[in-house]
C-alpha cells in the first residue's frame, strides 16, 4: 500500500508498505526522522502527525490515552494522531500524512 | 575535527548516538559495535507484548538494514575488548581494531545473578535480551506455575503476562512493597492491590533461597522460611549491574557505573558515556544512574549534540512508563526522598496521580491511566514551578489545568 508523508519542510515521500504495521513503524522504517521515543507504546507523545483531511474519518479513532497525550504535543491541530497508535489497513492505501513539530526530535 | 566516532554498545543509547549524529550533519565516520548479532532493537516489549507473542522480532529493530548503509553507519558486530585509550582505538574480539577521535560507551547492563542452589536449571530465566525473551516465551507454552523473584517493573510486567495467559504467579520480594526502589508508598500499595484482582500473589518479606528440579528443569522455588512453592517457571529481576569492565580496565573512573560529569564526559576528554551504564551529575548537583529509554535517548542525543558543537550541561527531566496489565503507569520527574505525597483523581476508577514534593517542591508524578497529568508534570518540571503540597491538595486540583494556567 502507499502512504506519502510530508515531513517538517514539505518534503514529499512516498512509502510503500505492508498493511501490517502502524503508521509510525511505516513512517520509521522508511528512514525518515520521527523521533517515537518510547517505540510505538503510546507514553511519548513524539510521533506526533497530521492526518490528511480526507483520511481523518478513515482511521481507527483515539483511545482515552491518546486523547490525553495529543493534548499535550506541540501544535495540535483537529486532524493530529499518534502515528503509532494508527494501525495501517488496506483501506488506508493513498494515505497522505504530515509529520508535526516536534516529532522530528 | 571530529572525524571517527567509534560507540560500543547497539542497544538504545548506542543507536541513538549513531541517529543523532547523523540527524546533527554530523558526516565523518560512525562505527557500532555492538555484540548481538541482530540489528539493534528496543526492549521495552519484550516483556510485554512480545513474551505474549503478540509482537515479532522484525518490528522490534529501530530501524532496518537499509537505514545504516544509507546513513553510513558501520554496523560492527563483534565484541569490543579492550580500550586503548592513548592510540585512541577499540580493540575488538576478532583481533581488529577501530580507532577514533571520540568514544562513546553505551554498554548498558547485565541482570543480576541469581545466586541460590539450582539457579542454573532449566526454566529459571532473566529477562533483558532478544534470546532471553524467547526463552521464556517458549518455557510459558507448557508451564502452569510461575514465580517470580523481585517485584521490581520487569518482575510485575511479567507477572501480569502470566496471569493473563492462566498461569498460577508467585512474586517473592524482599522489601515490604513493590517496586519500592522507584515508587511511592502511595501508588506501591495501588499496584500491589491490581496485583492481587489479577490473582498474582506476592510474597513480602520473603526471599529465595533454593532452587529444586528434575528432568525437565524447575520443579519448585524454596523460600528462605522453607516454604516450597511448586514451580515450572522460575524468572527473576533482581536489579541490574552497568557493564563497567571495558572502561575499568582502560582506567576511567568507576562509581555506580562508568562516571561522567554534567556534560557526559568521562575522565577521558575523548570519552563519553550515556544510558544504562553511566553514572552523571544532574542539575541538582547529585550523582545518579538512570535505567530508563528516556535516560539512554537523551544522554545520547546530548552528546550527539555536543559533538557537533552544542555542549550543554544534560538536564533533560526524566521520565519512564511502565505496563502492567491493562493498567499504564507514567512517571515523570524522580520520586527519591519524597516527603509529601497528594493524591488527585480516583483510585477506584483506576485513573489517579500521585504528587510527590520534597521540601515544598514538586519532584515527581506518578500516573496511572493519567496521560494527560503525566505530560502535565513533564512539562511543569522542565521548569520552575512553584506549585505547593497545599495547592496540589485543594478539590477539584487539576495538574493539566494547571500547567496551562501558569505557561
Amino acid at each position: 500500500m502507499k502512504i506519502t508523508v510530508y515531513d517538517e519542510v514539505g518534503e514529499k515521500v512516498d512509502l510503500q508498505d505492508e498493511p501490517s504495521k502502524s503508521l509510525m513503524q511505516a513512517i520509521r522504517d522508511a528512514g525518515l526522522n520521527i523521533a517515537a521515543q518510547c517505540g510505538g507504546e503510546a507514553s511519548c507523545g513524539t510521533c506526533h502527525v497530521y492526518i490528511s483531511e480526507d483520511w481523518s474519518s478513515k482511521v481507527n479513532p483515539p483511545s482515552d490515552t491518546e486523547e490525553a497525550m495529543l493534548d499535550f504535543v506541540d501544535e495540535r491541530r483537529e486532524n493530529s494522531r499518534l502515528s503509532c497508535q494508527i494501525a495501517l489497513t488496506d483501506e488506508l492505501d493513498g494515505l497522505e500524512v504530515t509529520l508535526a513539530p516536534g516529532s522530528a526530535f | 575535527m571530529l572525524k571517527d566516532v567509534a560507540i560500543i554498545g547497539g542497544g538504545q543509547a548506542g543507536f541513538q548516538t549513531a541517529n543523532a549524529l547523523r540527524q546533527f550533519g554530523y558526516q565523518g565516520r560512525i562505527s557500532l559495535i555492538h555484540e548481538e548479532t541482530k540489528l539493534p532493537y528496543q526492549r521495552p516489549p519484550l516483556s510485554k507484548s512480545y513474551v505474549l507473542g503478540k509482537t515479532e522480532a522484525e518490528s522490534l529493530a529501530f530501524r532496518p538494514a537499509k537505514f545504516y548503509s544509507d546513513q553510513r553507519i558501520e554496523l560492527v558486530e563483534v565484541a569490543a575488548e579492550g580500550i586503548d585509550r592513548i592510540n585512541r582505538r577499540v580493540l575488538l574480539s576478532n583481533g581488529k581494531t577501530i580507532s577514533y577521535d571520540h568514544l562513546v560507551l553505551a554498554t548498558g547492563a547485565h541482570n543480576r545473578a541469581l545466586a541460590v542452589p539450582g539457579s542454573q536449571s532449566a526454566g529459571v530465566l532473566s529477562l533483558r535480551n532478544l534470546g532471553d525473551a524467547d526463552e521464556i516465551r517458549e518455557r510459558l507454552k507448557t508451564s502452569r506455575h510461575a514465580v517470580v523473584v523481585g517485584a521490581g517493573f520487569i518482575g510485575l510486567e511479567f507477572a501480569a503476562v502470566a496471569a493473563s495467559l492462566g498461569l498460577g504467579v508467585r512474586v517473592l520480594e524482599m522489601a515490604d512493597r513493590v517496586m519500592s526502589r522507584a515508587l511511592s508508598r502511595e501508588m506501591s500499595q495501588f499496584f500491589a492491590k491490581e496485583h492481587d484482582e489479577w490473582d498474582v500473589r506476592i510474597d513480602f518479606g520473603q526471599s529465595l533461597k533454593a532452587i529444586e528440579s528434575g528432568p525437565s528443569g524447575v520443579t519448585a522455588a524454596i523460600r528462605a522460611d522453607g516454604e516450597r512453592i511448586p514451580a515450572d517457571l522460575i524468572v527473576y529481576g533482581v536489579g541490574v549491574i552497568p557493564n563497567t569492565k571495558l572502561a575499568e580496565e582502560a582506567g576511567l573512573d568507576i562509581q555506580n557505573g562508568i562516571k561522567v560529569d554534567s556534560h557526559l564526559l568521562t575522565s577521558d576528554p575523548a570519552i563519553s558515556a550515556a544510558g544504562d551504564c553511566c553514572s552523571f551529575v544532574a542539575p541538582n548537583g547529585e550523582s545518579i544512574r538512570l535505567e530508563s529509554v528516556q535516560n539512554a535517548i537523551d544522554q545520547a542525543t546530548a552528546i550527539a549534540a555536543r559533538l557537533v558543537g552544542r555542549a550543554a550541561p544534560y538536564d533533560a527531566v526524566p521520565w519512564f512508563w511502565s505496563d502492567q496489565g491493562p493498567i499504564k503507569l507514567q512517571i515523570a520527574g524522580l520520586s527519591t526522598g519524597y516527603d509529601t505525597a497528594v493524591a488527585v483523581g480516583s483510585d477506584a476508577d483506576k485513573s489517579f496521580s500521585a504528587i510527590l514534593f520534597r521540601n515544598e517542591q514538586l519532584v515527581a508524578v506518578e500516573s496511572v491511566n493519567r496521560a494527560g497529568d503525566f505530560m502535565a508534570a513533564r512539562k511543569l518540571l522542565g521548569r520552575q514551578t512553584s506549585l505547593s503540597p497545599r495547592e496540589a491538595a485543594k478539590p477539584d486540583f487539576d495538574l493539566r489545568a494547571y500547567e496551562q494556567a501558569t505557561r
